[in-house]
């Protein structure tokens, strides 16, 4: 329940951004033809996140008010980033209202057009069920975040890497998450020329964790790969050379998985 | 040889007593023993940074007859300089076999004595002494290198000290 | 014609050149290296498992003993990424000492890699001159923060202890100083032939492949590519202080080599600005909350350590104590890359290469 909640209570803001009639306000401004992908998947999206997460929303909004340090902190936080914002920042962003919690007044993140450029193009060059949500993650210096399905999870990381306008040549780390619920895959990526990072998140079945390794597109990407499959027990479709990596073959369990029970052999 | 008695001298007397001097066997082992511990030059983890300090310009260990071998087959002392894995401790064993008698272990640093912060890890022997027997433990996270020549002297000491009286230090 | 062998050799885990325990499996046909096969994973002791039931200060000194040479900036990576999950800010002072410390970090790690990998190729004495420099560095960390490998030095929201006093003065004293030394050491090594055979053209990559395998730092630096954090994404206050990123050109291990001592050299620069603007006071802590508890959320941030690219993930559900902690460690990275560097090298070239590299076990196994 945990990672989901996350987001949406800290980003809620962004999550609205991204939601559906938000983004019709975007559109409106960015003046976009009305046949985009995006319009068209709107009916969509509004039903899957709201099927996932009618129990966790009410808990969502108490959290969010409770919590007062989101506000604060995106703010100086804008301050403190200092990645060239580039002329998206100046975008308007109209009619920005908010149903669920109109006392707290968040500035739109100035990464948020960003975000929404991605999105677009991965959208226009793959599918647009590609993405299961995108926002920007806040507290981590405005950082956009993807969270792709796992089918397009493989080729939205190639999209990122290849396409001219996105470039995301450097693959910074990618690790794996056990959450109870689901298991979860964070790869940032970084982008020399353009000075830009996004992370790329893709949620997966905790019974039986399978991925597609992205070790054939970073080289890079393999041994972190085999240390998640080491330590979590995620397996990775495609890899070059899995293989428990640190703890040696016949070890039993996965460590970091929570419910793990360390068993002390004698040595 | 003839050695007639008689005739040394008050002054060759003296000379004698000054220069001829008789122990046993066993002392003068391990009297050239102890001046001459040759640990082998294995670091395990942040310890062994502290290890090479004592072994460069600063502290150098070679002033007291230590000086590090690459090799286990040269040496006759262990300092297990770090963190033990369960990975790595069937290794340890096997570079303790590989030395050859007399040899010692030193446990430097309170994860090799203990298992020290990463007591409660799932992937940390708790302590060296479950693999291989320790002469001296030296505490410290790491120990500065003053406290790891200190250990060497300790162990310098109790090598001299369970020839003379045959006993051991401990009771174990 | 000679009919040759293959052959299957095991350098490690206890080899002196590996600097600890690592281990290589080579398939050598003569003297030619055809295949080598890294493991690792004898150093692996679970920080990421154990930091989960910890509280965040108590993590920093879990972090000191991950890459032991360069304490500092893995004591910093995790402040940096609790601060930004928490959004604090830290007080001047406290902001000039992390960095005085750390760049005096970077110096010190960069000596222990001059005199180790000298030592690896064959020269013993700039080990103990590399060592003699690094002492006193030391020393002088030592005597603000009381410990001489795993300072704990940093908190969340600032540093433990103030500058004693003089200290600053000391540190002042010690730039001109190190300046010197490295100029020696220039002298003493960097135009000698025999180290000029053993390092240039060995282990050469191209750009591309440096990204590919995703490398950093020096490793990634030596192709050519100007990217180091302190300029890329300024943290701290960097952006405070002009300095230059060295590159080199032919991504060998000779650019590697030259990277590096110049990197020592702009660490100097760097500590010369910071000592000249040290504000006279202030605090060393900043407004922080007795129990430490950011609020939920994840949060990811890479800080430049002296072998790369160091970054910290954390997930926090809003407890004491993270949900799951992650570190982006530079060796462990840099070292994927060591295989494809080995194929077809000469067997004595393979301590030149691994030492190049410049790895820390206790960072790559975590």
């Amino acid at each position: 329940m945990t990672e989901e909640q996350d987001h949406q209570s800290n980003q809620n803001q962004e999550k609205d951004t991204v939601d559906p009639k938000a983004k019709d306000n975007i559109e409106e401004a960015k003046e976009q033809p009305a046949d985009n992908p995006l319009n068209e998947e709107s009916p969509e999206k509004i039903t899957t996140p709201s099927d996932q997460q009618s129990s966790t929303k009410k808990e969502r909004s108490t959290d969010t008010k409770s919590e007062p340090s989101p506000t604060e902190q995106s703010q100086t936080e804008k301050s403190k980033s200092d990645k060239p914002k580039s002329e998206h920042t100046k975008r308007p962003r109209k009619k920005h209202t908010k149903k669920d919690q109109p006392p707290e007044k968040k500035e739109p993140s100035p990464n948020q057009p960003i975000l929404d450029h991605y999105v677009k193009i991965i959208n226009k060059n793959l599918s647009k069920d590609a993405i299961d949500d995108a926002f920007v993650n806040r507290s981590s210096k405005e950082l956009p975040t993807i969270v792709a399905t796992p089918k397009y999870y493989f080729s939205i990381a190639k999209l990122l890497r290849d396409h001219e306008e996105l470039q995301f040549h450097f693959l910074s780390d990618i690790h794996g998450i056990d959450y109870e619920s689901h298991m979860e895959i964070y790869a940032y990526l970084y982008s020399m020329s353009r000075n830009q990072s996004v992370a790329l998140k893709v949620k997966l079945d905790r019974e039986n964790p399978a991925i597609s390794s992205l070790a054939p597109l970073w080289k890079g990407a393999s041994w972190p790969e085999n240390e998640a499959y080491d330590l979590l027990g995620i397996s990775f479709e495609n890899h070059p050379d899995l293989k428990r990596i640190l703890l040696g073959e016949d070890w039993e369990g996965y460590p970091l998985r929570k419910d793990y029970e360390p068993y002390d052999v004698e040595v | 040889m003839d050695m007639n008695l008689e005739a040394i001298t008050a002054q060759e007397r003296d000379e004698m007593h000054r220069n001829v001097f008789f122990i046993t066997l066993e002392q003068l082992k391990s009297w050239a023993r102890s001046n001459s511990l040759w640990p082998v030059q294995f670091g395990l983890a942040c310890c062994a940074i502290e290890m090479m300090g004592v072994g460069a310009s600063h502290y150098d260990l070679d002033r007291f007859g230590s000086i590090f071998r690459s090799s286990p087959r040269h040496s006759d002392c262990m300092i297990v300089s770090g963190t033990v894995t369960k990975k790595m401790a069937p290794i340890i064993r096997r570079l303790y076999d590989q030395m050859p008698e007399p040899k010692w272990v030193i446990a430097m640093g309170s994860c090799a004595t203990a298992g020290g912060p990463y007591f409660y890890s799932y992937s940390v022997v708790k302590g060296v002494d479950q693999v291989v027997p320790v002469d001296v433990y030296i505490p410290g996270c790491p120990p500065n290198p003053a406290a790891l020549i200190y250990g060497i002297n300790k162990l310098q000491e109790k090598i001299r000290y369970e020839a003379k009286t045959g006993k051991r230090v401990t009771n174990t | 014609m000679i009919r040759t062998e293959e052959m299957l050799l095991n350098v490690g885990p206890q080899h002196p050149s590996t600097h600890g325990v690592f281990r290589l499996v080579v398939k050598v046909d003569g003297e030619i290296i055809k295949e080598a096969t890294p493991v690792i994973g004898y150093l692996h002791r679970g920080t990421e498992k154990l930091a989960e039931d910890l509280q965040y200060t108590q993590i920093i000194p879990y972090t000191d003993r991950m890459d032991y040479l360069s304490a500092m900036t893995n004591n910093y990576v995790i402040c940096h990424a609790v601060e930004t999950l928490m959004d604090l800010e830290v007080p001047e002072r406290a902001e000039y000492l992390r960095i005085i410390a750390m760049e005096l970090g970077r110096i010190a790690s960069h000596l222990v890699w001059y005199g180790t990998y000298l030592m690896d190729i064959g020269t013993t004495s700039p080990f103990l001159y590399a060592f003699r420099e690094r002492e006193m560095i030391i020393n002088l960390l030592n005597e603000l923060c009381g410990a001489r490998l795993t300072f704990n030095y940093m908190r969340i929201g600032g540093v433990k202890w103030d500058a004693p006093e003089g200290w600053i003065d000391k540190v002042r004293e010690f730039i001109p100083y190190m300046r010197e030394q490295l100029d020696g050491y220039h002298e003493f090594v960097t135009g000698n032939e025999i180290f000029l055979n053993r390092v240039k053209g060995v282990g050469q990559y191209t750009q591309e492949e440096a990204i590919q395998y995703s490398l950093s730092g020096a490793n990634l630096r030596c192709t050519g590519i100007a990217y180091d954090l302190r300029k890329a994404e300024p943290y701290s206050i960097y952006h405070r202080f002009e300095f230059d990123i060295p590159v080199g050109e032919t991504g060998d291990a000779w650019a590697r080599y030259q990277c590096r001592m110049a990197e020592m050299a702009e660490s100097l620069k760097i500590l010369e600005q910071a000592v000249e603007q040290f504000p006279e006071d202030g605090k060393i802590m900043g407004k922080v909350p007795r129990i430490i508890k950011p609020p939920k959320g994840e949060v990811y941030v890479r800080i430049e350590s002296p072998r790369g690219e160091i970054g910290c993930y954390i997930a926090s559900e809003g407890k004491k104590t993270p949900y799951r902690l992650k570190f982006r460690r530079p060796s462990f990275y840099n070292l994927q890359i060591l295989p494809k560097l080995l194929e077809g090298e000469n067997m004595a070239n393979l301590i030149a290469i691994l030492g190049g590299v410049d790895i820390v076990l206790g960072e790559v196994d975590g």
